[in-house]
């Protein structure tokens, strides 16, 4: 092994790891918080283990994992308890009975963390908040061979292991109870009625939270726990409406954070010339959890902004083009001989983008011709122009007979009603066929008849 | 055992004496001291009145994102300030950068809600964790860099009322007092939008404009208590004084006053003792007191606290199970003609328990019925009461199966559960509507049975 690839072994990979599993353990919980609307669940807990975190800490006398974990767990449930207290028996807004509740945690345990310094303990409030990633190390055999055996496997840092049976936990929870998680996240009165306790389940969850957070809190600190549980999740939510696909995609992401966040936070200012500076790991990891969100945000195919906005485009040209192409078959009603002035168009249609692309449309798909400055509908235009005509006097008519809304009233209604589609051809209402519409218009054939 | 291991008990607590307690409860304790005490009680005022106001807005979260997000804008605006060669360190600097990221951090979480498929829930924690993040790699940059004097730029997340210069506290103390004023003078406005934001708009109230001032507030407090309270304990200043004022009043102006005095009390106290012991961080300490009140005002407060509710629901217990008694005494007499003894067991009705018992003792002592042999009649003042419990029930029996269109067999059950809380003059009306319409159910004990001045 080179001496580089030592390093790497010895000082980042553990680190990595470390990151990366607890991302991950987060992230695959988080998606139920996020579709549950108890994002904040997941912060008030990550804020409110800390009185336990630091009593474990105090009566261990170290950092074993044991006690810190059970003290921890205790204020979680405390917490949890707590909140529900104040909203059911003492009726405090939801919002407000979760921050009175983890506020005064979290004061209490800072108190006690200022109380535990005095007694010189290897604990301060800056490490609950970013992790210390950095003493995560482990000290491989520097020969590939060795490296599978026990002894190396026994190096491995505590950290590490304490996180990979979180992700395990969660895993395992998520594999066993798939079913019942699914139906008290979307339908929780569904859930008691076929007789799985609701309630119950969301206790469990609330648990596994306060454990991911407590196995990744010495690790990555609290504030990325917080990120995790509820920014991959969201982005995976940005991407899918399918519930297995984004639990998926949520674990994939928060690996992609994990690895990602590590090697932008330790390698990331040397590659950019910045030699001397070091980044917080949790920070690092924060920010490219944010930044991939904000492109997802954007760039969705499904969800995004930018796919949003094209969608709504292509519907304002579909819909200038219906109106466009009714427009001059109406005309031509009324005065067969007569081709229209393009002019007169964008004077009835207005001069916007929506317009002059729509017609561009038109004439190059070979519906609309254009000659010396008038337009006129070819036979194929015709077709799709009687369509359109058809549908809206029969909107009318419906609007009319079925409604019973007056005539005068009904044609704004019928001039959004003409834009819907079934299969590719305007809906046409179930109305009776061949008459006239209420403004004593022709209702046109579906077909052309012969002349 | 020389080097024996540091344990709980090896640190030897100093406690304050009377004289210096007293001196610094009456802010006589030195400058500093004064000025500090003096300054977190302002804090606690107007983040108490403040809020009131976004809590009943149910903006309660929001402060908790906008107090996340300003450690970025503090970071920025110290490398921007080193960079520019100003005292970077000063508050003059880092708070204009502190309210800029916090109204970013609002801002975003209203783009989030709007413009994506997200929750609130879901847009204030990424807020909230995400530019926490950015704050803790810039953190993490400035002090790797050693730009100018970084020293206790993190203060700012825990708080740290000792690293306060009079003149920070002086600021600080002068924008709470600017924030008291506005929110007295803007009281009625933030009162409508908070309780009625569709009705404000339809009045003509400029509910957007309205909103900003009450968010701006908000960064106002937050990014003022940001050194005594630190960012993380802040946004308890918002939400505990207000939650507990709550226990205590249904009116809004009493609500915001109360608010204001808990706030300024917990500010107060809080900084006192923080001043007073050492590692007693003063915004843990402000926040804890504040805990304090919120929880004694749960508990204790007259209507709405949790003891009066528990007296509350004993009393009406205690009426329904008499009036169970009565009626079913009344009825059994009714049926035999004369006071037939009946056996108390039948009376209880299921409940063999405590509660059969109290009843029967409270029945007795009232002087309402008589027990012989383990059975019960009813006295002459007993068979007065009884009368009028048994013509409500069946009254409001007769009404059910009028108007409610319930079927007979099932009415009972609910006129059980109902007519305990019947008030006279709805069973004058029950009568008079049942009257009239000619259902007054048979059997209805004589009305004038029924003394005035007589209750149970």
């Amino acid at each position: 092994m080179s001496p580089g690839m030592a390093t790497f072994m010895a000082l980042d990979l553990p680190a990595m790891l470390a990151g990366t599993l607890a991302a991950l353990a987060c992230a695959l919980l988080g998606n139920f918080l996020v579709l549950r609307r108890q994002s904040l669940m997941g912060d008030a807990i990550s804020h409110a283990v800390l009185p336990g975190i630091v009593l474990g800490f105090l009566i261990a006398g170290s950092r074993a994992t044991l006690p810190i974990f059970l003290g921890a767990g205790a204020s979680a449930l405390v917490t949890v308890l707590m909140i529900s207290a104040l909203r059911r028996v003492a009726r405090v807004e939801a919002g407000a009975a979760m921050g009175v509740s983890f506020s005064i945690m979290f004061a209490l345990g800072v108190l006690l963390i200022e109380q535990a310094a005095a007694r010189h303990v290897d604990l301060d409030a800056e490490c609950v908040l970013y992790g210390q990633l950095e003493y995560v190390n482990w000290y491989p055999p520097t020969d590939w061979g060795e490296f599978w055996t026990l002894a190396t496997l026994r190096d491995v840092p505590r950290q590490v292991v304490v996180l990979l049976g979180a992700v395990g936990v969660v895993g395992l929870f998520i594999a066993l109870f798939f079913k019942e998680l699914r139906i008290t996240t979307f339908d929780p009165a569904h859930a008691s009625a076929i007789g799985i306790n609701s309630g119950f389940m969301g206790v469990v969850l609330m648990t596994l939270v306060a454990g991911a957070t407590v196995a990744a809190f010495e690790a990555v600190g609290s504030i990325l726990v917080i990120a995790m549980l509820i920014t991959p999740p969201a982005t995976a939510r940005l991407l899918t409406d399918r519930y297995v696909t984004q639990i998926l995609l949520s674990a994939a992401i928060a690996v992609l954070i994990g690895v990602g966040g590590y090697l932008a936070g330790a390698f990331g200012p040397s590659l950019l010339g910045l030699e001397g500076v070091s980044l917080n790991i949790a920070g690092t990891m924060t920010v490219l959890a944010v930044l991939m969100l904000v492109l997802t945000i954007f760039l969705s195919p499904t969800h995004g902004v930018l796919a949003r906005a094209r969608r709504r485009g292509r519907l304002a040209v579909q819909i200038a083009r219906d109106d466009i192409l009714a427009l001059l078959y109406r005309l031509e009603e009324v005065r067969p001989d007569h081709a229209m002035l393009e002019a007169k168009l964008s004077q009835a249609m207005g001069q916007t983008r929506q317009t002059r692309g729509a017609l561009r449309e038109l004439i190059a798909l070979g519906l609309v011709q254009r000659e010396g400055g008038t337009l006129a509908l070819r036979h194929a235009g015709r077709a799709h122009a009687r369509g359109i005509v058809r549908s809206h006097r029969l909107w009318e008519t419906w609007l009319v007979e079925e409604l019973g809304l007056r005539a005068d009233h009904v044609h704004q209604t019928a001039e959004r009603l003409e834009h819907l589609r079934e299969g590719g051809r305007p809906i046409e209402p179930d109305v009776p066929d061949g008459g006239l519409d209420p403004h004593q218009r022709p209702i046109p054939d579906r077909h052309e008849q012969g002349h | 055992m020389s080097a024996a291991a540091p344990s709980i008990t090896d640190v030897a607590f100093e406690s304050p004496t009377i004289n210096e307690i007293i001196r610094t409860l009456t802010l006589s304790a030195g400058f500093n001291a004064r000025v500090v005490v003096l300054s977190a009680t302002l804090l606690g005022i107007s983040a108490g009145l403040v809020g009131c106001f976004a809590l009943l807005r149910k903006r309660a979260l929001m402060g908790d994102a906008l107090a996340h997000a300003t450690l970025p804008g503090i970071a920025l605006a110290f490398i921007i300030g080193s960079a520019l060669g100003l005292e970077a360190r000063s508050l003059a600097v880092l708070l204009p950068g502190a309210a800029v990221a916090g109204v970013a951090g609002v801002l975003s979480v209203h783009l989030l809600v709007h413009h994506t498929r997200l929750r609130e829930d879901a847009a204030i924690g990424i807020v909230l964790s995400g530019f926490f993040g950015l704050g803790v790699t810039l953190l993490s940059y400035i002090q790797s860099m050693s730009v100018g004097d970084q020293g206790g730029l993190a203060t700012f997340i825990y708080g740290q009322t000792a690293a306060m210069l009079p003149r920070d506290a002086a600021l600080m103390g002068s924008i709470a007092v600017l924030t008291i004023l506005a929110s007295i003078l803007l009281h009625k406005e933030f009162a409508i939008v908070a309780f009625n934001d569709d009705y404000a708009g339809v009045q003509g109230w400029p509910v957007s404009v309205l909103d900003l001032l009450m968010m701006g507030l908000v960064v106002l407090v937050t990014v003022v208590g940001l050194q005594a309270v630190g960012l993380l304990l802040i946004v308890a200043l918002l939400i505990v004084p207000p939650a507990a004022a709550a226990f205590w009043t249904r009116r809004l102006r009493t609500m915001v006053v109360l608010s204001g005095c808990i706030g300024g009390f917990s500010g107060y106290l809080g900084a006192s003792v923080s001043s007073l012991t050492p590692r007693m961080p003063a915004g843990a300490v402000i926040v804890l007191t504040g805990g304090a009140v919120f929880l004694l005002s749960m508990l204790l407060a007259p209507q709405r606290g949790l003891f009066a509710e528990r007296v509350h629901t004993i009393a009406l217990r205690r009426r329904v199970a008499r009036e169970h008694w009565l009626r079913r005494l009344y009825e059994a007499h009714d049926l035999a003609g004369e006071r037939v003894p009946v056996a108390t067991q039948e009376l209880a009705s299921g409940g063999f328990g405590l509660g059969a018992l109290l009843a029967r003792t409270d029945l007795r002592l009232s002087g309402l019925i008589e027990v012989a042999n383990k059975a019960a009649r009813l006295t002459d003042r007993g068979e007065r009461h009884g009368a009028r419990v048994t013509r409500n029930h069946r009254l409001w029996e007769q009404y059910l199966i009028t108007y409610a269109d319930i079927a007979p067999s099932h009415v009972d059950l609910s006129a059980d559960l109902v007519e305990h809380v019947l008030r006279p003059e709805l069973i004058d009306e029950l009568e008079a509507a049942l009257r009239a319409r000619e259902a007054l159910p048979e059997r209805l004990p004589d009305h004038t049975q029924r003394e005035s001045g007589e209750h149970l």
